[in-house]
């Protein structure tokens, strides 16, 4: 789950890392008061959208800019207004943007130097990590890419968590002299942050530190684990619905992974595994999978239905892969769930379905005798070659 | 031979009386696994299908019975003090199917477990979020075998080739592919598709190539993280047997989580594309899709 840079500015104050002042609007009128509220001589303006190039994205009303710096409340108002409502595009939104529904007002900070900081879950050492660049500001993977020498990477041991010297060594290495007490108590606070919160990645790029020798996280990127929200209802309160794809909010309200791709071929599959090389193997024989949808071993014959409506949904869809390994899953469910959805929703697509596994002759004959339009295959290559040829 | 467990293995199954490992330990006797215990706290006393016998915790099933493996079918939230306590009692082999286990947790028990002081005594965990182990049996549909988890037994047929995976359904189709095609296994291990886990492909590669039993493997792997890798590079320096591997992801948008919560591209080497060059320069055979994942094993193996 990710969240919007003005509830990580909560999270920071939470655990006191230090971020400039700032306040959400969801109206110019809120703008303007925010601004007179942080009553400083200069500020800056955010769209609150769930992706990030912002700074250089534009407005499809023609406006540039998702970040903009002004310097009087009614200014602030000014530009508030011409993000408000309107769809910001930016390299990460892709053509179809997103819409502003809240901007950020902050304090404008001058700027010495910038440094790169996150923690992170590392897979290779199952520790937490953190990560540090003299190169803040800058694509981090660039960086890497090109002069991986300034890339410092500390493990953590988690269950002796992070220790004053390893701190002392990351301020030592980023040449931090004057602020490195300052940058300590943030790291410090970000780590105990990334802990607590059950996130899998925070990102601040840049972390600045001001001619006044402050630090500041200036921009925040969190991932969080999903498994973990259970224990933290006040961090999935901050989920944003209105930034996700309509398809995957429907998908998850009915317990199914869901997850919206570009082609025309719906897939419906059990398993993770199994639903990523079936989208795998219909690109092979030349098609291009509209979804990656796993049912789960579980699934009921509703789940099946609600999944199956789902994949209609989506107008490029043009024909539908179902493909099933019924291990312990019974065939017929599935059968019956598919049977139970086409006839709800009068199914005008070519459905190729491949059934294998526990009880697939019932299942097999429940789609026979359903009177439906339906293609069964045998074999898993055989379903995606037909599914290919009767879409393209 | 085979790995990890055989049919006089004793098992012990954690959360044994919530409707999902009851379901899985009734189909895992009806398959001819050794169950001897089970376990769920404050029911101590009472037996499950009126023959095994319900304790309160690990330590005094073990001591009682003897079990040397558990599965642990116990919710999310209190997955990692089950696998623990498995640990805790002495148990070699613990199973954990659980999926949905936050990364926090497995973090904290993987470095316990790490600490155990005579690594002889660790325990070794297999999973999270993994359909378990299957060493099949040679009676009607490998019946007679050991089954610990969730796979559907029937598929299995015993014989001679290995079978590791992190995704359940990849490693049923290899399997009843193999079986199709008149070739049996000697064990199947899912390693489970999370992004901290405790055995590795290579720890289940390592164990295959010094098992007599076992002829060939079949090794699936996904998107995310380096495994497939590690097994692969080590097995070009060691592994003495024939090797097919498939790699699920290959049109997985970067940066986007694919059900499992370890299948996700961070970067350029843990693509699909990434992991099968590697795989195919340490000379495994790769299949290019999932539907000949067993053809390609025997191509390479010379049948």
């Amino acid at each position: 789950m990710n969240i919007h840079e003005y509830q990580a500015i909560e999270l920071f104050n939470r655990f006191g890392v230090p971020c400039p002042k700032g306040k959400v609007a969801s109206s110019p009128r809120e703008a303007y008061e925010a601004a007179k509220w942080l009553s400083v001589g200069k500020f800056v303006v955010k769209a609150q959208i769930h992706a990030g190039g912002r700074g250089k994205g534009t407005f499809k009303s023609g406006f540039q800019g998702g970040v903009k710096l002004v310097s009087s409340p009614e200014a602030a108002r000014e530009v508030a207004e011409k993000m408000l409502g309107e769809t910001l595009v930016t390299k990460q939104t892709g053509e179809a943007g997103r819409v502003v529904r809240k901007v950020l007002v902050g304090e404008s900070v001058d700027v010495r130097r910038e440094i790169y900081l996150a923690v992170l879950m590392d897979r290779e050492t199952s520790h937490p990590i953190i990560i540090a660049s003299t190169e803040g500001g800058m694509d981090i993977e660039e960086v890497a890419e090109r002069s991986p020498e300034k890339i410092l990477r500390e493990p953590v041991n988690p269950l002796a968590g992070l220790q004053a010297y390893q701190v002392r060594k990351i301020c030592h290495e980023l040449g931090l002299k004057t602020t490195a007490r300052q940058f300590g108590r943030l790291l410090h606070s970000l780590y105990r942050l990334f802990i607590e919160c059950d996130c899998s990645m925070v990102e601040l790029n840049p972390v600045v530190v001001t001619f006044s020798d402050h630090v500041f996280a200036l921009d925040a990127k969190f991932n969080f684990d999903d498994n973990a929200l259970y224990r933290h209802p006040d961090i999935q309160a901050m989920r944003d619905k209105a930034e996700e794809d309509p398809r995957e909010v429907a998908a998850s309200e009915h317990d199914l992974n869901y997850i919206g791709l570009d082609g025309n071929i719906a897939c419906l599959v059990n398993g993770a595994g199994l639903a990523m090389a079936t989208m795998d193997i219909i690109k092979h024989h030349g098609g291009d999978p509209a979804n990656f949808l796993d049912v789960g071993g579980g699934a009921s014959k509703e789940q099946v239905a609600a999944a199956f409506r789902i994949i209609l949904g989506d107008p490029n869809v043009k024909g539908i892969f179902i493909n099933i390994f019924g291990g312990i899953m019974d065939c017929n469910v599935v059968a019956e769930g598919v049977v139970a959805a086409a006839k709800e929703t009068g199914l005008s697509l070519p459905l190729v379905v491949r059934l294998e596994g526990n009880n697939v002759e019932a299942g097999r004959e429940t789609l026979a005798e359903s009177g439906l339009d339906i293609t069964t295959a045998d074999s898993m290559d055989g379903g995606a070659k037909m599914i290919v040829s009767a879409v393209n | 031979m085979a790995i990890l467990i055989d049919e006089n293995t004793k098992v012990l199954i954690q959360g044994i009386t919530g409707s999902f490992g009851a379901r899985h330990t009734k189909l895992s006797m009806e398959y001819g696994t050794n169950i001897v215990a089970g376990v769920t706290p404050s029911k101590g006393g009472q037996k499950f299908e009126n023959k095994v016998p319900i304790f309160d915790t690990v330590s005094e099933a073990v001591k009682e019975t003897g079990a040397t493996a558990s599965a642990i079918f116990v919710p999310p939230a209190f997955a990692a003090d089950a696998i623990l306590e498995a640990a805790d009692a002495g148990i070699e082999l613990i199973v954990c199917i659980t999926e949905g286990i936050p990364v926090m947790d497995m973090m904290r028990v993987k470095a316990i477990l790490a600490e155990q002081d005579v690594p002889m005594n660790r325990s070794r965990l297999v999973g999270p979020n993994c359909p378990g182990i299957v060493t099949p049996g040679t009676g009607e549909k490998s019946h007679g075998g050991c089954r610990i988890g969730i796979a559907p037994g029937y598929i299995h047929k015993r014989g001679n080739v290995g079978v590791v995976s992190r995704s359940g359904t990849l490693t049923y189709e290899a399997v009843w592919q193999l079986t199709q095609l008149g070739y049996g296994q000697s064990t199947c291990v899912g390693i489970g598709g999370d992004p901290i886990n405790g055995t590795t492909h290579k720890d289940v590669l390592e164990m295959f190539n010094d098992d007599p039993e076992t002829e060939a493997i079949i090794m699936i792997g996904e998107i995310g993280g380096n495994a497939e890798v590690e097994a692969a590079r080590w097995a070009k320096e060691h592994c003495k047997k024939p090797i097919c591997g498939f790699i699920a992801g290959a049109t997985a948008p970067p940066g986007r989580r694919m059900g499992h919560a370890g299948a996700i591209v961070g970067g350029a080497e843990d693509t699909a594309q990434a992991k099968k060059k590697v795989l195919a320069e340490c000379g495994i055979a790769v299949a290019e899709t999932p539907s000949v994942m067993a053809q390609t094993l025997l191509d390479h193996w010379g049948k």
